[in-house]
């Protein structure tokens, strides 16, 4: 316990201390992590924590964007949409959820990939809101009270406080009873359902819990980016967060900021592998799997275990040869 | 009415493909439970391999051959073995991931490999347009849908009649069972690998002269792929092809009828539907849930 | 905070001033290398690779050679935004690219922010109405090349109807919005209105509308295997009408994937390989030669951008970024001058470049020049 604490503390000073040094191209890429952290976060709830299969979270990213810039352009303020898109999101998590959590793990899968594609198809034909794909352009960063957050640096400051903020809520949310309900989900869901945990209610919560979190992180990046169109809330960008969170570690709480490090700022790194870093992206992420099947947070896990399985090895072979001693 | 025909034609020649695409999709879970996220790839390298071939002067059945061989070594065992052997009993999560990655690497490898342009390929057939009262086919759309029917169906005999095919069905349904009774099943399990290779070579040989060998061209089919198979029966092979024909017929007719920019659109709808009321699929069977 | 960066750049430029004289010349391109754009952007990034190498091997520009960063956006306007402020931080000159308007409405607005001229690929006319006076051209804006399109259809070919067949993004969005727009002021009506996808492989519905609505002629606006396959089903559904289009239905590739079927098609074409003149044909060679492929419009736009900047350059007589935009505006390029422009160009105030085009029939599978265009300021 002692030493995660310490660890978390270690990378909350490193995430403070070092984007000053950086330049813009820095600040702007821990920006980008930091959106994603908390997009990766509700699908974790999700996928990681509830065991559910959901391959749409982009569209709830997008839904989050879109509202907020929508918003913006129609004069509204950015602190009105925020919330906004954060029941929006959890509305419309509830209404997709409801039908398609009634079927099997693999069929969500591909529910949750046909919402993604409908919603895209929303974004990219009702040019009347949405801008179609022209999008929408010269969206600016909002000030909080009365301090403007243009600067990259300060919106980097706001952005990693907000995502502080829905990380505690999420840890408690997980320490409480209802999170215990959630990991029995995943373990064992028929089993839990005999011991009185609704499956319905809580896959439907986690999924719509998760959609909120994709929301905020959307509401987040609209402005960061200043111009948002269709494309990047499409379907390959779902498969992306799924991949950060399993690579990370699924059921981990730091597995998507682990996660969402390989699949933003890893790309980075790779550049100098010039053409071929997509290649070597994609070859690293197999590698992972083969070497981590549980994501690269499990790896203290399975020093522990191998460390365990030898005790008790030796334990055995202590044992057989007192027992071979006395025969 | 002549419209509604030729959009029938077309739709079921296009169809035909992601059939083909779906089946070895549906093999492949049905064998080994594997999402394979890299299907669509796995016809697209094919693809490459015989413009490879051929560019190195070798006709085009000879091509053909050779690909096919280099498929099942490469696409059946090495990805049998590599991938899905070490994470099979890691459950469903680390295999999808790993087949994502796998995709992203033979893509961009072919782009950064080869090249980012579209490559011709030969067509298989000769460049006839037939005219069937009133409604115009090409040679190509006719034997794609005969040559993808003949194979779905043939591997459906296979699969029922023959020794091996029982094998692989008992190896499908219950693995520990088959053990017991002697069934090979890491061989039996090989085979589906095996056998998917050989249609994605099929697949890419019908398809390319039409798609041309692009490094993307595994994206779309691929997507298509899982929706074919979706609404046709994960868990059955003439439920592949069915589905395939629906989603390539559908998009034609809500392309002309309903909405050119919603036609993606109605194969989703289809889809939902087909979840929602009947998770097995039109032709599939239901599934028992182990607890 | 504020006063470290500040010292750290004063010290960083005091080096480089020092070293002025063999200082290379920075500019960063940005382009698609993988996702939707990349065919484009590795066309674009390869004229400019071109270019960059022959300017080199003749001793660079005003004695300094240039230096060439290309990063790969991944058609993606989040990583083109993240990508121009590296840009920007890296001490660029000039950046190149992108080719897709949505990543260059976002990498256009860091240039400008940092006063960098950035040369582009797109073709949307909303990129020169932001009032950026940072931002150039390589190419024609769809809405300078559309009205020409529509006085062909309307005066030569005397169509009262057009079925217009686009492609669902912003390239074939904006181009069909011009067209639009253009054939209603030469008074011709738009009979189909027909959207496509990119990458659709079965244009079969597409082809039955245009044919059910009567129209006098199909303008054909998609990318260059969109452009392919509709010519097929067009050829297939027995399409006797005229066919134009404008740039990509003519191109190379198109030809070669579409054979017989490409036939008969008409298309303006601000930028073609296979335009008359010994310059083009010596680039379209020295392209084939390094490239092993044959080079389409976007490769010839990353080109002859090159060259542009050089005589902007030279022109204003020193590399910094503010002078060169500056010297930009206004300039007159002459091909005869400044050869790696292959054709005489002209920029205004907009960073808009006025050209002479060309309109282009296939006969026999090969590209033939009907008609050569002047530049819309000579009259």
């Amino acid at each position: 316990m002692k030493k995660s604490t310490l660890l978390l503390i270690a990378a909350t000073i490193f995430m403070l201390a070092v984007p000053p040094f950086l330049k813009n191209y820095g600040i702007y890429l821990f920006t980008y992590w930091l959106v994603f952290i908390l997009a990766t976060m509700g699908l974790n709830l999700t996928v990681g924590y509830a065991g559910q299969k959901s391959l749409g979270h982009a569209a709830f990213f997008g839904i989050g964007a879109y509202t907020v810039a929508i918003l913006m352009k129609a004069g509204i303020s950015f602190w009105i949409g925020l919330p906004l898109a954060m029941l929006g999101c959890f509305a419309i998590g509830i209404a997709v959820g409801f039908p398609a959590l009634r079927v099997q793990a693999i069929y969500l899968a591909f529910a949750t990939l046909g919402f993604n594609t409908a919603v895209w198809l929303v974004m990219r034909n009702e040019e009347w809101l949405t801008g179609g794909t022209f999008g929408i352009n010269n969206i600016a960063r909002p000030s909080l009270f009365g301090f403007s957050l243009e600067k990259n640096l300060h919106y980097y400051y706001f952005v990693f406080a907000v995502t502080l903020i829905f990380a505690y809520i999420l840890h408690r949310l997980l320490s409480s009873p209802w999170g215990k309900a959630f990991t029995a989900l995943r373990d064992n869901p028929i089993r839990a359902e005999s011991l009185g945990v609704r499956i319905q209610s809580y896959t439907l919560l986690s999924f719509a819990i998760g959609a909120v979190y994709a929301g905020v992180a959307g509401a987040l990046f609209a402005p960061l980016v200043g111009f948002i169109e269709p494309a990047p809330f499409a379907v390959s960008t779902s498969i992306m967060m799924y991949l950060m969170v399993v690579v990370g570690g699924p059921g981990y709480f730091l597995g998507p900021v682990v996660g969402s490090a390989v699949g933003v700022l890893l790309p980075e790194w790779l550049r100098f592998a010039q053409a071929w870093y997509l290649f070597v992206f994609g070859t690293a992420v197999v590698l992972l799997m083969l070497w981590l099947p549980d994501g690269l947070l499990s790896i203290p896990d399975r020093i522990r275990a191998k460390k365990l399985a030898r005790v008790e090895a030796q334990a055995r072979s202590d044992a057989a040869a007192k027992i071979g001693g006395a025969a | 009415m002549v419209d509604f025909f030729q959009l029938l034609f077309s739709g079921l020649a296009t169809g035909s493909i992601y059939a083909l695409a779906a089946l070895g999709f549906t093999l492949l879970w049905q064998a080994s439970g594997t999402i394979n996220f890299a299907q669509g790839e796995f016809v697209m390298l094919p693809a490459f391999a015989m413009v490879g071939f051929l560019a190195w002067g070798a006709p085009l059945s000879v091509s053909f051959v050779l690909t096919c061989i280099v498929s099942i070594a490469v696409l059946g065992w090495c990805f049998k073995r590599g991938l899905i052997d070490p994470l099979y009993r890691h459950g469903m999560m680390p295999i999808v991931v790993a087949t994502i990655g796998l995709a992203i690497a033979m893509r961009s490898g072919v782009r950064a490999g080869y090249s980012a342009e579209a490559h011709p390929f030969p067509a298989l057939f000769a460049d006839k347009l037939f005219k069937v009262a009133g409604v115009t086919v090409t040679l190509a759309d006719i034997g794609t849908l005969v040559i993808a029917l003949a194979l779905v169906f043939a591997t459906q005999m296979f699969i029922t009649k023959t020794v091996t095919g029982r094998a692989m069905q008992a190896v499908a349904q219950n693995t520990e069972s088959a053990t017991v009774l002697g069934i090979d099943v890491p061989k039996m399990v090989f085979y589906t690998f095996a056998i998917n290779a050989v249609l994605a070579c099929t697949a890419a040989l019908l398809v390319t002269p039409v798609y041309l060998a692009k490094f993307d061209m595994g994206e779309s089919l691929g997507t298509k792929a899982f929706f074919a198979a979706i609404i046709g029966g994960f868990n059955n092979s003439r439920g592949a092809l069915l589905g395939g024909l629906i989603v390539g017929v559908a998009e034609n007719l809500s392309a002309a009828y309903i909405s050119p920019t919603y036609k993606d659109a109605v194969a989703l709808v289809l889809f939902m539907a087909v979840i929602l009321f009947k998770p097995q699929g039109l032709l599939g069977k239901k599934v028992e849930r182990k607890v | 905070m504020q006063f470290r960066t500040l010292a750290l750049s004063a010290l960083s430029t005091a080096l480089f001033a020092t070293s002025a004289f063999s200082q290379a010349i920075k500019i960063s391109g940005l382009y698609e290398l993988s996702g939707p754009g990349a065919s484009a952007g590795t066309q674009f990034k390869n004229g400019v690779e071109l270019a960059v190498k022959e300017i080199n091997a003749a001793g660079g520009i005003l004695g300094r050679k240039l230096e060439h960063n290309a990063a790969d956006t991944q058609t993606n306007p989040g990583v083109a935004k993240g990508l121009a402020t590296k840009a920007v931080d890296d001490g660029a000159v000039a950046v190149f690219g992108p080719v897709y308007s949505g990543s260059i409405m976002v990498s256009m607005t860091e240039t400008r922010r940092v006063e960098i001229p950035n040369f582009t690929g797109g073709e949307a006319a909303s990129i020169t109405t932001q009032g950026n006076p940072y931002i150039f051209r390589t190419s024609f804006t769809q809405a300078t090349a559309m009205p020409k399109v529509a006085r062909y259809i309307a005066n030569d070919l005397k169509a009262k109807n057009v079925a217009v067949l686009f492609v669902n993004n912003d390239f074939g969005k904006g181009g069909r919005d011009a067209i639009i727009k253009a054939l209603e002021a030469y008074g011709s009506k738009v009979s189909a209105d027909i959207s496509t996808e990119a990458a659709q492989v079965d244009f079969s519905a597409a082809v039955l509308k245009a044919k059910q609505s009567n129209a006098d002629a199909l303008f054909v606006y998609l990318n260059e295997e969109e452009s392919a396959r509709a010519l097929r089903e067009l050829r297939k559904q027995g399409w006797n009408k005229p066919i134009v289009g404008e740039t990509t239905l003519t191109g190379q590739k198109v030809i070669e994937l579409a054979g017989e079927a490409a036939n008969g098609a008409v298309a303006h074409v601000g930028l073609t390989a296979d335009a008359p003149g010994a310059l083009m044909k010596k680039y379209k060679d020295a392209y084939q030669r390094d490239y092993k492929a044959g080079s389409d419009h976007n490769g010839i736009k990353g080109y002859t951008g090159v060259y542009v900047l050089k005589a902007a350059i030279e022109k204003a007589g020193k590399v910094d970024s503010k002078a060169i935009a500056t010297a930009l505006k206004g300039l007159e390029i002459k091909a005869a001058k400044e050869p790696g422009v292959l054709l005489d160009v002209s920029f205004d105030a907009n960073g808009d470049l006025d050209r002479e085009s060309f309109m282009v029939e296939v006969r026999n599978g090969k590209q033939e020049v009907k008609d050569i265009l002047p530049p819309l300021g000579k009259k």
